[in-house]
């Protein structure tokens, strides 16, 4: 199962990722519509973060391409915006939170430049919509895991993109919590954003998304919701490991062999 | 009176030398702990040794080639050799399964043997314009001059404007790199110029303290100052105060015993600010954790005993009554030297009075006894009604939370159990008449 839409805002082709030539994304094709909100789900080690980390640069493609809003990214970096795992960082880091949420202002900024009253009343709104403004003077050593994933998400919002990649960003987030910031994903969706998000939780997947992708190493399916969700693609995705492929990979990794010629 | 005359002569800083090297041994130190507050928190902290050892090999070879000390020149080589140390530790880990660590020890040996073997043969050479670079094994801030300053000078200015200029792209690479790269920052060439930085502070930084010594130099007075601030701009300035301080000390020291290694004293004081600060900073430092510690023991003690003489009061139908000591260890267990000192200690606060061997209650003790009774037995109802914890296992949980309630929760706990009356052991519940 795997639905293509005309004039994607994200479009991968043909995608295979490496890490130190041992594949961990084989062969992904696929294109997201506009104004979606979209659901990454996959067992651990699935590569979903490693297929957003491909899309923001960060990790080199083998062979393929990403395209966003039909270009390269580094013509549209303005518009999208990139929310990581919370353990990607060391919160022990002399900040407060406002210093945080205000690096989501520095592309605007430009070199040498300090934030100015303006950034920092468009970070108060962002704090205020994932509801942190009680804390924006705290010392961000000094938060909970939750409302660390919610500075996070809070500097993304900062950025002002169309087009947003969150790494679970309800990891350790209560139900109360999940459900603020769920709405307000809607409400951005509904303004014609589109949003990506890496998802555990099955059950909640169904409600939060129009749009899905299942992923174990290589794309099991992507489609509106009703088509994807259903109980033999998740077996496909959970069930069993692709023993197969990782057994080939392995084998590439020991003999250095490129992936593609 | 010698001793202060010296010290008036170090530092009233008339003569020009000892201004050299006053304002020498600052710069170089401020500069390099400038920068080692980024090394510091970007993890790096052994970069700064592989960097400062690699910087000899280059200092005898430019004076090898050139024939001269000039500082400029020999700069220039130690600039050199760092920098290509840097790159070739960068190349091994980016192409190899060899770590970091590893890859900065390989570094670190192979350039400084190279390093001690150059000096070696240029110390052998019968050259006699060569003593003094083994100084940059130890460092000698002493000995700075005129030339030496107008080079630190500059390069530490420039050090100094670049982390101003670019504080902003610094501090969001150190923190969060892979977001930096996200929002298009050229990530590589900012980490380009902190690695020059980084290698230009070394290089001007071992002239005081030596190249054994520089890693040293370059992250410890960032992990003092780390424990004074939450602020990172504050934590620079902190970090560059105690270097420099730390640095006027140690050209003190060298001025006043010329046969005085400058590096180890600058190093040795940084260090004793450095554990200093683990020690006493507010909040982080070992002593104010202790004081506080002790602050909720005594804290705990004189309401447990304040309790005490509210309850036997509430038997006796008296607050006011007196009692031996013995009456209140019966009533509750606890050691009798704890409880004079405790006693003592809540005279002194006024909240009981002692008379001729027998204490009893103040009218603010009792106030005080009551309010703690209170909160325990509403905190007791509490659990019961809300948690529906059995009546039977709330004593433990409230004798806890007695001490650590505000006012403000004890209100919105009254509120919430509608006032009650008595706690489920049946105990009346004491409000404020
Ligand atoms: N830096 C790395 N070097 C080598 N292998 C890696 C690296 N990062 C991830 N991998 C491997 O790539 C695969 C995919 O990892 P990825 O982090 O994308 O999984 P994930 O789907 O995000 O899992 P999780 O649900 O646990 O977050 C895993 O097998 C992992 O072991
Ligand atoms: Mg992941």
């Amino acid at each position: 199962m795997n639905i293509q839409v005309e004039n994607p805002i994200v479009e991968i082709h043909d995608l295979t990722v490496s890490y130190s030539r041992k594949p961990v994304l084989w062969g992904i094709d696929l294109t997201i519509p506009s104004g979606s909100l979209v659901g990454i789900i996959g067992p651990n080690g699935a590569g979903k973060s490693t297929i957003l980390k491909t899309t923001m640069g960060l990790i080199p493609v083998s062979s393929g391409y990403i395209k966003l809003f039909g270009k390269d990214l580094d013509e549209v970096r303005d518009k999208v915006s990139y929310v990581p795992q919370r353990e990607s960082v060391d919160w022990d880091f002399p900040a407060s939170v406002m210093d945080v949420v205000l690096m989501g202002r520095y592309n605007r900024l430009g070199l040498f430049k300090r934030p100015r009253n303006a950034d920092k009343d468009v970070a108060m709104e962002c704090l205020q919509k994932v509801g942190m403004e009680a804390f924006v003077k705290r010392q961000i050593s000094q938060l909970s895991g939750g409302q660390q994933q919610r500075v996070f998400l809070a500097r993304a919002l900062a950025q002002d993109a169309d087009l947003y990649f969150m790494d679970e960003p309800f990891a350790g987030v209560d139900a109360a919590t999940e459900a603020a910031i769920i709405k307000l994903l809607r409400e951005m969706t509904a303004k014609g954003k589109t949003v990506i998000v890496v998802h555990h939780d099955l059950q909640s997947a169904v409600d939060y998304f129009n749009w899905i992708l299942l992923l174990n190493m290589r794309l099991v399916a992507s489609g509106p919701t009703d088509k994807v969700f259903t109980q033999q693609l998740l077996q496909e995705t959970y069930g069993g490991k692709l023993t197969l492929l990782s057994k080939v990979g392995d084998l590439l990794e020991k003999e250095q062999f490129p992936t593609r010629e | 009176m010698e001793d202060t005359n010296n010290i008036l002569d170090f530092f009233s800083l008339t003569d020009p030398n000892i201004r050299y090297v006053v304002i020498g041994s600052v710069l170089l130190t401020a500069s390099s702990a400038i920068i080692g507050c980024f090394t510091f928190l970007r993890k790096r902290a052994l970069i700064g040794d592989a960097i400062a050892h690699s910087v000899l090999p280059g200092v005898c070879l430019s004076f090898i080639l050139a024939g001269t000390k000039n500082p400029l020149i020999l700069l220039i080589g130690a600039f050199i050799t760092g920098f290509i140390s840097v790159y070739l530790m960068d190349f091994i880990t980016r192409n190899s399964r060899i770590k970091q660590d590893t890859a900065i020890g390989l570094l670190l040996s192979v350039f400084f043997g190279i390093g001690i073997l150059l000096l070696t043969f240029i110390q052998h050479s019968g050259d006699a314009s060569q003593s003094g670079l083994d100084s940059f094994l130890f460092g000698k801030a002493a000995s700075l001059v005129a030339e030496d300053l107008m080079v630190f000078g500059t390069a530490g200015i420039i050090l100094i404007v670049t982390i101003i200029l670019l504080y902003k792209e610094f501090t969001l690479i150190s923190f969060d790199e892979n977001y930096a790269r996200t929002i298009g920052l050229p990530v590589r060439t900012f980490e380009f110029i902190l690695t020059v930085l980084t290698v230009l502070a070394v290089v001007i930084g071992i002239q005081a303290v030596g190249i054994v010594l520089m890693s040293a130099m370059l992250i410890t007075p960032a992990a003092a100052a780390r424990f004074w601030t939450n602020k990172l701009s504050l934590m620079i300035i902190l970090a560059a105060v105690l270097g420099a301080l730390s640095g006027i000390s140690g050209a003190y020291i060298s001025y006043l015993s010329p046969a005085m290694p400058t590096g180890p004293w600058i190093v040795l004081i940084i260090s004793a600010i450095a554990i200093f600060s683990f020690m006493a900073a507010p909040g982080k430092g070992i002593i104010a954790r202790l004081v506080l510690q002790r602050n909720h023991r005594h804290q705990i003690l004189e309401e447990n005993i304040l309790k005490v003489l509210f309850h036997m009061g509430e038997k006796e139908k008296n607050y006011f009554n007196k009692w031996s000591i013995q009456d209140i260890i019966r009533k509750r267990r606890m050691a009798s030297a704890q409880l004079s000192t405790g006693l003592n200690r809540l005279r002194n606060e006024g909240y009981v009075e002692k008379e001729n061997n027998t204490w009893r209650l103040t009218q603010e003790g009792k106030e005080k006894g009551q309010r703690i009774t209170r909160i325990h037995r509403l905190w007791e109802m509490y659990l019961t009604e809300y948690l529906r914890i059995a009546p039977d296992h709330v004593h433990e949980d409230a004798e806890t939370m007695e001490h650590i309630i505000t006012p403000e929760i004890e209100a919105r706990l009254e509120e919430q159990l509608k006032y009650p009356s008595k706690d489920p052991h049946d105990e009346t519940i004491p409000y404020r008449e």
